[in-house]
């Protein structure tokens, strides 16, 4: 059986992540989805990854949900905070979509016998950190220039031009 | 004591909230978002599989497991990013952040 601390982490995540695509306001919509990012990061802890749960916080809720935040305060607009109309039809497709996805996944699961593993064996940072400089070296300098030409292409989209100002 | 089953449950309803957040919304920043949920949920998986013994055992599969999600957080934030600008880049052309009025590229 779950812990209880698992099974709180567990209403954290799932509820912000709800919050995050329900809340009428958009802004609360980040912070909702900050919540299930955290969530996540001590579900990283349970499972005995903290130097992931730490990325995770570090990268996903100081950088990802900062520049969210950022970004729909700066553009304050009417229209962003509003939420969008959606008609009953797609909303009840929408709903049966995700619930016939999880409902499968739980029974795909359910018929595995993975409730029985239950030892976990938890990997030290030196072997990541091995992983990392050795043989995935050359995947983290491609992840580099990815980070880079991203920014790069961000900001040459985001620039407003003098003359397109006025 | 957790079980393996637990982990990926979570990440099934995660999952499913992803998908029902990508089909029914229609304001660019909420599809985002959902795309980060279901990205999570990714992630959990790979860690759960990666921590438990019998997925364990062979050279360290737990390091690999999290070696991968490090990767994955990071491409991440990286799509983030270059979402946020496209997003902006569209609300200035179209004063609007609803996907389904962006129709200038539809063949």
């Amino acid at each position: 059986m779950a812990d209880p601390t698992f099974i709180a982490m567990m209403v954290v995540t799932v509820g912000s992540a709800i919050v995050a695509l329900e809340a009428k306001e958009i802004v609360y919509g980040a912070i909702g989805l900050a919540g299930s990012l955290f969530g996540v990061a001590t579900l990283f802890f349970l499972l005995d990854a903290p130097y992931v749960a730490v990325f995770q916080i570090a990268v996903y809720i100081g950088a990802v949900a900062v520049l969210i935040l950022f970004t729909v305060m700066l553009v304050r607009q009417e229209r962003w905070a509003k939420e969008l109309p959606t008609n009953a039809l797609s909303k009840f497709a929408g709903i049966a979509t995700g619930l016939a996805v999880t409902i499968a996944l739980a029974f795909a699961v359910l018929d595995t016998g993975l409730f029985s593993i239950t030892q976990t064996n938890p990997a030290d940072f030196v072997k990541i950190g091995e992983l990392i400089s050795t043989g995935y070296a050359p995947v983290l300098e491609v992840l580099a220039l990815i980070l880079a030409a991203s920014v790069v292409g961000a900001l040459t989209l985001s620039r407003v031009d003098k003359e397109e100002k006025k | 004591m957790n079980s393996l089953a637990d982990f990926v449950l979570v990440s099934a309803m995660l999952f499913g909230i992803g998908i029902y957040g990508l089909a029914t919304k229609r304001n660019a920043l909420r599809l985002l978002f959902a795309v980060e949920i279901m990205i999570n949920a990714a992630n959990l998986n790979f860690v759960a599989f990666g921590q438990f013994l019998p997925f364990a055992q062979a050279a360290q599969p737990s390091a690999l497991g999290q070696t991968f999600v490090l990767f994955s957080i990071a491409l991440a934030a990286a799509e983030a990013a270059v979402i946020l600008a496209i997003v902006v880049v569209a609300y200035r052309l179209h004063q609007d952040v609803d996907v389904s009025e962006l129709k200038s590229m539809q063949g």
